[in-house]
Formats: structure tokens, C-alpha cells, sequence
């Protein structure tokens, strides 16, 4: 590939890499696969990550964990709505790999990619507001100040869909970091160089290293050992397809919340505290009121 | 300036651990539900009774009144020699000579408040000076008034030098200690009063005056004989607990009883360390003690007013 | 002195019938199934009733019948109507709440005091809280116009039989749901009794099925291709098995499982209060409690003192006849809950810890054991990670608040946990670092239906009470 405006210049190519603990390294297993365009065209290779990727993203997201979930939500709001920022920055980019890969005109991908920064400024008002609409004051029938609260579960284990490699993991990822959980995700497997480049604007966004954390590779491959390991909290199964039931069968093991993959509408720009809503948990804390 | 020295009152009353008003109450409230019957009922009225510091504090004492007061309290029902008298009369400091003469040789206490009762608002001359008179008038117990003034103002040295000063004067008489808890209001400070007197040589302490309300209530007996009981357990001295004011009923009496077995303990069901101050409350013990003798339910005119 | 004499409440007040059928349609029929089981009063191990055995036969006619009416009478039928007929319920419970006290305590081995004054009265509250829920559900927060899942499959544990039935059927009724709902094997008989009182209130038959049985029937309940919702309370490990169960086949799910709750004392607490609720927290219901605060987490600065009142506070605590009103320990529900009980205690001596227990005269017939502290107890022992769902309690120390936090956060579980401390900071912070569902902060074992309830991590998913409860009945 030679540079557009420069014939005579050889054009640096990108490395597609995982994105583990605010680091981007190769696959701890030295593998790589191609990635190619909606038209078939070879696009890049990409990390192909490996079980032990899978423990390593772990291990660097509950790390993260206390951090981010500690941080005040109007922090955390600031920081989603830098990833938007960054995003906006790399607009074009965003924009030539999601024509690539999912075979759309220029002009759609420009929509897909204006859509999908716009989730992270609707999920970035969020963060501060969950409190209020999930949580509240109960009324119990005695001297108490009872109060239920929502909080993150933990560490989330993201199956991203595998059709909509940018708009469609924007919207799983976002909800899932805005509440204070970490995430280990895996990016759809023929499309996953958005994946990496949000990974990249990811980085350079003030996001904690370790609260998102980014594998590609085969769904088959990482998926299992995601579903089973003790240490992940919940799991949304949004890209598993024909996984889902044995997956869904792997997190019982460790009883983690599970979102099952439904009917998804990308487009919609209001999509409200539902997934939020399924990576909290709900404290209750009771008081006394007595002088 | 309040004393902030280490080992000063301040710090150590500072020191007791908190007392949660909601626990308090929980902890009543179950207490509350323990049934005393039968033989237990039978037992339980005949301690309360014996536990009874039969009391006239009214500006309308006179002799007459004091007198047959101590008639009941020698034998609170004509009817029935078995019922047991009552542990002590408690009259006002000029009715001590009237209330002697007439217990004399009886075995029932002649107990006298003293420190400018109610309020206390007289100078520490003149509140030795009504124990004193009151000690050689023949009472063989002080109800004496903490000054409340200063110990909402954080002046516990003086409370506490009230206190060691009447308990001098009382010589053999036994010294109980009105916190007035009604007027303290936070079972915090109930709690540092209780210690505060314990501290200071008392040998009971007591809830209440009667004269302003809340008088005793279930809840602040609870954090006094606590205080008693970790008092025992850290001296090895043992001081006893008088609720007073408000008792009206053989339930509340039970309620009572029942809270001193098991939050002190066993150890405390006797007269010598707990006392009900009380008058109307003598009455219904023995129409219930009545009830358990006859099998009948008993009518308040074949019991004495006085 | 005094000592208290027996107070004994009648039993006169219930008539246990020798014989039950299952609650099908609102009937009382015959089980296809012959199998039976024998329900004993743990207390004197004299048997109380025969009860079927629901077999698969037996589970289909339920859910047939749930379905119907679920159709055809209840979900269509106005919310404001559904909410008398909960209220109605409510009310029967609150007249005949002396019967239902003693017959919970006979056929569950628990203290009158607690079925008189906790289970049933809060039983009824939790019909009168979902009844007003009824025609308000547009105002809960799950959309404009939410509606009812469907049929209910609902398995509920011995520990607190009858509050554990209202838990679940009050919300899946108020919410247009009907129920399919499997008693404990050992405790039938208030279940029983509700389903006489769901005949009273002329609920519409089929939206309240009871099915008594042992693991068989539930296995068969939860797993019912024509169960759209699966609610659970019981162990974590029988949790797991309906979740794999309930895998892939897209039914909803909610788990209220196990649990190991640490009770934090700091060295500012109240003391007095923090020692009556270390017992409440453990010796509630003979610790038969999946909230239970089976941990003792106490700073180390306070342990002596704090366990000197301790064993003080609980050498008064008076085990025995369940039916006797100053009874504060009841029987232990079954003999092969005690062998749990007894291998756990047993362990934790040979692993170190050791146990005390107040001289207490134990019953010469029943289930019983003493309450039972362990002292010298570490993260590792199993005493101090399993539950035992018995009157023990394990005791270890702590310096730090952080340490206090990551002890206490050191478990699968999450269900609940306490925090002692007269320092609102402290405390704030305590609560908000510790991972469970319910925080007690100097108080525990509290419970109100407007109070949402559930677990972290390996304690389950989903909450019961509160306006959070109804989302899982909700769709």
C-alpha cells in the first residue's frame, strides 16, 4: 500500500493488537489471522487470542476494578464522554473500516460512526443519573433509613455482536463501563479492527487502564473460558449465536448474571437504563434514626 | 473550661461506648414479650412487692397521711398477712421524724429525698444540710438529685463532687442517685450519668424525680442496669437500679423484673438492688396476687388508698 | 428470684388433618402420584401429616391449570381487582394468624415468639404491600404498560415456610402472573393452609397451584417446558443446577441462594446493641437464615470484652419447646440438617477452632443443638467459608477497616452483612466497599416488603421486595 497523496512513499501499516490492561500486545500465543473486507478483500491481520489472553484480561480488569467503580459518577461520566471526543478525532478512520467491513457506502459508515459517538455522550449522562432512577429511599415500616442503591457487579464478560462491529459494540460496551464495572470483551471475529481502533481511542481517553479490556479472535476459542472463569461476574452473550445455551450452561457453574442475546435495535439513540440495568446489583442498607 | 486532661471525667465518661436508641427500644420490645405465669407470676409479684419504695412526695403531705402510708407499707393488705411488706416509705425530709416513729422496728427502709428535691437548684451548703438533717431524722436511704444544669453543661467535676460531698454526709444511709433521665433526654447521657454516679459512690442509681415526665420507661432502666452490671464486672462493687415515676401496673412491674434478670442477671433480683418507686402500682400487685390466690378477679375497694 | 414458668401456647388452635392432597385449580385432589411423605414436628419427632408426593403427572395438570388462568381469569382481569383479591388474602392471614403461628412452629421446629411476631405478621405485610402494587405498575419504572411474565415455577426453602411463600406469590400475583409453587419437603403444612386460604378469599381457581413433594417435584417444577419464570430460594448448589437447567431455554430466572454474612464490629460501636444483634444475627431461627450473620468480624482492640458479653447475652438465651412462648432457640428443622450442623462443628474443632456453648439443658426427643460460638477461627477454616445454616458462629478479628472490608468480601457469597459503628463516615464507607445485597449497619436481620432483597456473586441474582422486586415479574 503506497500513501494517497504520495505515490512515491511507502504508507506505515497499523498492527492490529489486543488491548489488555491499557497495553496493546500480540496474542501471548504468537498467532495472528486475517481479516477481510465485506468484499473478501484482505484487510489486515489480527491478534488471534488465546485462553491465557482470556485469564490475562481478567486478572486486568478486576485489578481495575475498585478503581473505577470508586470513582465518582460524574467522573466517570467525563471520561465516557472523552471517549467520544476521541472518537470524533478519529472519525475518518472509524469511518473507512466500518465501510470496509460491513460492505456500506461511505455515507452510511459516516452515519454509523456519528451514531455510535453519539452513544458515548448519551451513555457518558448517565453515569450520574443511575442512582437516582434505580435507586431510592424505602419505606419501611420502622425506625429505619432504608436505601437501595444500584452498584456495578464486577467484571463483565462482553460478547460483542458480529454484525455491527462498531455501532453494535459501542452500545454493548458503553452501559457496561458507565455504571463502574470493567470489561473483557470479544470483539466480533470477521470484523474486529473497529474493535481495536476504538481500543486506541480508548487509550488516550484518561480511561483507567484495565477497565476495558479488548481480544480478538475466535468467538469459540474465548468465549468458553470467559463463561466459565470464577472470577467474571456477568456476561452478556449479545454476539454468541448458536453459543448462548452452552454458555449461558458454563456461567451457571459460577451463577453469573447473564444477558441473553435478544432482538437489537442499534439505531435507537434512546435505549434507556436496560442494559445498564442488567450489570448492577441493588444494595439495600438499613439504618437506624434515633437521637 | 471543662477538665480535658487524661483520666478526667470527661474522657473517661467520653470513653463509654454509644448507645443506640433504636437496639434500646428493639431490645425492650422483646423483653416485653417474655410471659410470666403461674407460678412464675406468683413469685415474680411477692419479689415486686417487697421491691416496692412506696412513695408521697406531695406538697400536701402531713402526718396523717404519712402515717397511714407506713401502715401500708408494713402490711400492704389488712386482709392478707402473707403478703410481704414493702422495702422502704419515701417521704419529703420534714416527714422523715413521722415516717421513723411510725416504721420504727418494722424492717421497712425510711428513705428521704434530700438536695433540694425536685429540682436541686440550692447550693451545696444547703443540700448537705437536708441530708444531714434527714440522716439524723432516722432515714436509712437518700434520694438525692444529680444538678442537671451542670451536667448538660459539661461540668461533670461538679456533679461528681456533689455527689462523693452528700454521700459523706449520709454516713450509714444508703445513697441513691436521681439522674432525672426525662430531663438528660439521650440514652448517651443516661449512660454517662449512670457511670458518672456509680463513680462517684452511689448505691443505686434512680431514673426520676416523678415530677417531670418521662419518668421511668422501660428503656432507660435497660441502660442503667447495664451500667450496674459492667460497673460489677469492672470494680467488683455492686449498685443497684431504681425506675420510679410512671409504674403503675403489675405488667409493667414484670416487665421490670424481667429485665433485670436478664439484662444484670439474677444477681440483681433483690431488694437490696433493685427498687420500684412507685404508689398506685402497690395496689395492683395485690389485687393480682389476689387473683392467683382466689381464682378471682379483685375490686380496687377492698384494697387501701393509703 | 424468679425463674420463668412454662408458657406453652395452645396447639388446640390448629387441626392438622392426618391426610393432604395436592392444590391444584383451586381444589384439593388426589396426587396421580402415590408416593407420600410423612411431615414431623422436629421438636419430638412425632409425625403431623402425610402429604403427596407430586409426581410429573401431577406437575403438568399444575401448570395446565396455571395457564388457564392465566389466560383466561388473571392476567386479564384489572389490576385494581387483583389487589383486593390480594388484600383479601392478607387480611385472612392477619384472622387466622395465631393458627398459622403455631402450626409453623410445630411443623418447622422455630420459636412462637418468632412465627408469632416476625413470619406471619410480615407474611401478611407482604400481600398488603403488593396489593397496592397491583394497578400501579405503569408507575414502577419498567416501561408505560409492563406485562406479567406468565406462569411462575416457584421453589421455596424450610426456613421460613410460609414468608418464603408470600415473598413469591404476593408479587407474581400482584404483577398478572399465576403461580406453580413447591413447598419444602419438610415444612408443607402453612403452604397448605394458604392454599385453604386462597379458597376462602375465592381466588379464581389455577392462580395458586401447590404442589408438595421433595427434590423430585421440584426438579420437575422448575424444569416444566411450561414454566415462563423460575424463582428459587434455597442452596447455592441446587441454585446452580436450575440455572444449568434453565440454560437456553430462555426462561426467566431469579436465585436467592446462600450466603456467609460477616457482622463488622468496630471498636467505637455501640456495644450493647451490637451484642444483641451479633445474636439476633446468628441465633434468629436457630441460624436457619441465608442472611444470617454466621461471621463475627470484630476489631481486635474490643474482642475480649465484646465476647465476655457475648457469652454472657447468650448464656441467657432459653432453648426449647418451640410452642413456649419465652423460648428463644427452637428445635432444628431436620435430622439431616443437625448432621450438617454437627459434621461443620465437628470440623471446626478438628481444624483448630474452638467451640463453646452455654450449659443448656437440650431435650431429650428432637432435633436440637446449642448455641455455639467459635473462637480462634481463620479465613481458611471451613467453618468460617461454608454455611452451616445453624445457631453457630464463627468469630475473627480484624485491625484495620480495610482489613474488616476484605475479610469480610473474602467469600463466593454476598448476601448480606453488618456494620457497627457510632461513626456515620465509617460506617457509610463500610457499607458502601462490602459486596452484598443488604447491609445491616447496627441493627440485622431486619425485613419489610418495601425492601428490596438478594444477593451478590454466588448468593443468587434478582431481588424480592421493594418496587426492584417486581422486575422479575415484569416483562
Amino acid at each position: 500500500m503506497t500513501d494517497k497523496t504520495d505515490p512515491l512513499r511507502v504508507a506505515v501499516r497499523r498492527t492490529y493488537k489486543l488491548y489488555l490492561g491499557g497495553a496493546f500486545p500480540r496474542s501471548e500465543s504468537g498467532r495472528s489471522y486475517p481479516v477481510t473486507s465485506a468484499k473478501g478483500l484482505h484487510l489486515a491481520n489480527a491478534a488471534l487470542a488465546s485462553r491465557k489472553d482470556v485469564r490475562d484480561a481478567v486478572v486486568a480488569a478486576r485489578k481495575a476494578f475498585p478503581g473505577w467503580s470508586g470513582r465518582t459518577a460524574y467522573n466517570r461520566g467525563q471520561i465516557l464522554y472523552r471517549i467520544a471526543e476521541m472518537m470524533e478525532g478519529r472519525r475518518a478512520q472509524f469511518a473507512e473500516e466500518s465501510a470496509a467491513a460491513e460492505g456500506v457506502s461511505r455515507a452510511r459508515a459516516e452515519a454509523l460512526v456519528s451514531a455510535a459517538i453519539d452513544r458515548w455522550v448519551y451513555y457518558a449522562g448517565w453515569a450520574d443519573k443511575i442512582g437516582q432512577v434505580l435507586g431510592g429511599a424505602n419505606q419501611v415500616s420502622g425506625p429505619f433509613f432504608n436505601h437501595s442503591e444500584p452498584e456495578p457487579t464486577g467484571v463483565v464478560g462482553i460478547l460483542a455482536p458480529a454484525d455491527s462491529p462498531l455501532l453494535g459494540l459501542v452500545s454493548v460496551l458503553a452501559p457496561v463501563i458507565t455504571a463502574g464495572n470493567t470489561a473483557v470483551l470479544v470483539a466480533s471475529e470477521h470484523h474486529p479492527l473497529s474493535a481495536v481502533t476504538l481500543a486506541e481511542a480508548l487509550a488516550t481517553s484518561d480511561l483507567p487502564p484495565g477497565v476495558v479490556n479488548i481480544l480478538t479472535g475466535r468467538l469459540s476459542e474465548l468465549a468458553p473460558p470467559l463463561a466459565g472463569h470464577a472470577d467474571v461476574n456477568a456476561l452478556d452473550l449479545t454476539g454468541a449465536g448458536d453459543h448462548a445455551p452452552a454458555l449461558e450452561e458454563a456461567a451457571a457453574t459460577t451463577l453469573k448474571r447473564v444477558l441473553r442475546p435478544g432482538p437489537d435495535d442499534w439505531t435507537d439513540a434512546d435505549p434507556g437504563v436496560s442494559r445498564i440495568r442488567r450489570f448492577l446489583e441493588i444494595k439495600t442498607v438499613w439504618h437506624p434514626v434515633g437521637s | 473550661m471543662p477538665d480535658t486532661t487524661p483520666g478526667s471525667l470527661r474522657t473517661l465518661l467520653r470513653e463509654l461506648p454509644g448507645v443506640d436508641e433504636v437496639g434500646v427500644h428493639r431490645r425492650t420490645a422483646d423483653l416485653a414479650t417474655r410471659s410470666v405465669k403461674t407460678t412464675a407470676k406468683r413469685a415474680a409479684i411477692d419479689l415486686a412487692i417487697r421491691m416496692v419504695d412506696l412513695t408521697t412526695l406531695e406538697g400536701a403531705d402531713t402526718p396523717g397521711k404519712v402515717s397511714a402510708l407506713a401502715g401500708k407499707a408494713m402490711r400492704p393488705d389488712p386482709a392478707d398477712p402473707t403478703a410481704p411488706s414493702v422495702a422502704a416509705l419515701c417521704v419529703y425530709p420534714d416527714m422523715v421524724p413521722v415516717a421513723a416513729r411510725a416504721l420504727a422496728g418494722s424492717g421497712v427502709e425510711l428513705a428521704s429525698v434530700a438536695t433540694g428535691f425536685p429540682a436541686g437548684r440550692t447550693s451545696l451548703e444547703v443540700k448537705l444540710a437536708d441530708t444531714g438533717a434527714a440522716v439524723a431524722a432516722g432515714a436509712t436511704e437518700i434520694d438525692m438529685v444529680i444538678d442537671r444544669g451542670a451536667f448538660l453543661s459539661g461540668d461533670y467535676r461538679k456533679v461528681f463532687d456533689e455527689i462523693t460531698a452528700v454521700k459523706e454526709t449520709c454516713g450509714q444511709a444508703r445513697l441513691k442517685v436521681i439522674l432525672e433521665t426525662g430531663e438528660l433526654a439521650t440514652y448517651d447521657n443516661v449512660r454517662r450519668a449512670s457511670w458518672l454516679s456509680l463513680h462517684a459512690g452511689a448505691d443505686f442509681i434512680k431514673t426520676s424525680t416523678g415530677k417531670t415526665a418521662p419518668a421511668a420507661t422501660l428503656p432507660v432502666t435497660l441502660v442503667m442496669l447495664e451500667a450496674v452490671r459492667d460497673y460489677h464486672l469492672a470494680t467488683g462493687r455492686r449498685a443497684g437500679v431504681k425506675p420510679a415515676g410512671g409504674i403503675r401496673t403489675t405488667k409493667d412491674a414484670m416487665r421490670y423484673l424481667v429485665m433485670v434478670k436478664e439484662v444484670a442477671g439474677d444477681g440483681w433480683l433483690d431488694p437490696a438492688w433493685f427498687r420500684l418507686g412507685a404508689s398506685t402500682l402497690l395496689n395492683d400487685l395485690l389485687m393480682q396476687r389476689a387473683k392467683l390466690t382466689t381464682g378471682h378477679y379483685a375490686g380496687p375497694d377492698y384494697y387501701t388508698i393509703d | 428470684m424468679f425463674e420463668y414458668a412454662p408458657a406453652p401456647e395452645s396447639r388446640s388452635i390448629v387441626s392438622i388433618r392426618p391426610s393432604y392432597d395436592l392444590f391444584i385449580d383451586g381444589e384439593f385432589v388426589e396426587a396421580k402420584s402415590d408416593e407420600r411423605i410423612v411431615t414431623i414436628n422436629p421438636a419430638d419427632e412425632e409425625p403431623l401429616a402425610e402429604v403427596a408426593a407430586a409426581g410429573e403427572a401431577d406437575v403438568d395438570r399444575a401448570f395446565t391449570a396455571a395457564r388457564r388462568a392465566f389466560e383466561r381469569v388473571w392476567s386479564p382481569l384489572p389490576g385494581a381487582e387483583r389487589g383486593k383479591y390480594l388484600f383479601r388474602i392478607a387480611r385472612i392471614i392477619q384472622e387466622r394468624a395465631r393458627e398459622l403461628a403455631v402450626l409453623e412452629s410445630l411443623d418447622n421446629g422455630k420459636p412462637i415468639k418468632e412465627t408469632r411476631d416476625v413470619d406471619v405478621p410480615l407474611a401478611a405485610a407482604h400481600f398488603i404491600y403488593h396489593a397496592g402494587w397491583a394497578d400501579k405498575l405503569a408507575h414502577a419504572g419498567f416501561g408505560p404498560s409492563p406485562r406479567p411474565v406468565g406462569v411462575a415455577a416457584q421453589v421455596i426453602p424450610w426456613n421460613f415456610p410460609l414468608l418464603m411463600l408470600a415473598w413469591k406469590i404476593a408479587p407474581a400475583l400482584a404483577t398478572g402472573n399465576t403461580v406453580v409453587l413447591k413447598p419444602a419437603e419438610t415444612t408443607p403444612l402453612t403452604a397448605l393452609a394458604f392454599a385453604e386460604i386462597c379458597q376462602e378469599a375465592e381466588l379464581p381457581p389455577g392462580v395458586v397451584n401447590i404442589l408438595t413433594g421433595a427434590g423430585g417435584t421440584g426438579r420437575a417444577v422448575v424444569a416444566h417446558p411450561d414454566a415462563d419464570k423460575v424463582a428459587f430460594t434455597g442452596s447455592t448448589e441446587v441454585g446452580r443446577e436450575i440455572a444449568r437447567a434453565v440454560a437456553g431455554t430462555g426462561r426467566r430466572l431469579t436465585l436467592e441462594l446462600g450466603g456467609k454474612g460477616a457482622n463488622i464490629v468496630y471498636d467505637d460501636a455501640a456495644m450493647d446493641q451490637a451484642v444483641e444483634g451479633i445474636v439476633s444475627g446468628i441465633f434468629f431461627n436457630q441460624g436457619h437464615v441465608c442472611c444470617a450473620g454466621s461471621r463475627l468480624l470484630v476489631q481486635e482492640s474490643i474482642a475480649e470484652e465484646l465476647l465476655a458479653k457475648l457469652r454472657t447475652r447468650i448464656s441467657r438465651l432459653r432453648l426449647g419447646d418451640p410452642l413456649d412462648k419465652n423460648t428463644d432457640i427452637g428445635a432444628i428443622n431436620s435430622a439431616a440438617q443437625l448432621d450438617r450442623i454437627r459434621e461443620l462443628a465437628a470440623a471446626g474443632e478438628a481444624e483448630g477452632a474452638s467451640g463453646w456453648s452455654p450449659a443448656c439443658p437440650i431435650p431429650e426427643r428432637g432435633y436440637w443443638f446449642p448455641p455455639t460460638v467459635f473462637t480462634g477461627v481463620t479465613q481458611a477454616h471451613r467453618i468460617a467459608r461454608e454455611e452451616i445454616f445453624g445457631p453457630v458462629l464463627s468469630v475473627l478479628t480484624f485491625r484495620t477497616p480495610e482489613e474488616a472490608v476484605a475479610k469480610a468480601n473474602n467469600t463466593p457469597y454476598g448476601l448480606s452483612a453488618g456494620v457497627w459503628t457510632e461513626k456515620g463516615s465509617r460506617m457509610l464507607w463500610t457499607a458502601s466497599r462490602l459486596r452484598a445485597g443488604v447491609v445491616w449497619s447496627n441493627t440485622f436481620n431486619m425485613f419489610d416488603p418495601a425492601s428490596p432483597f438478594g444477593g451478590y456473586k454466588e448468593s443468587g441474582y434478582g431481588r424480592e421486595g421493594g418496587r426492584h422486586g417486581l422486575e422479575a415479574y415484569l416483562d
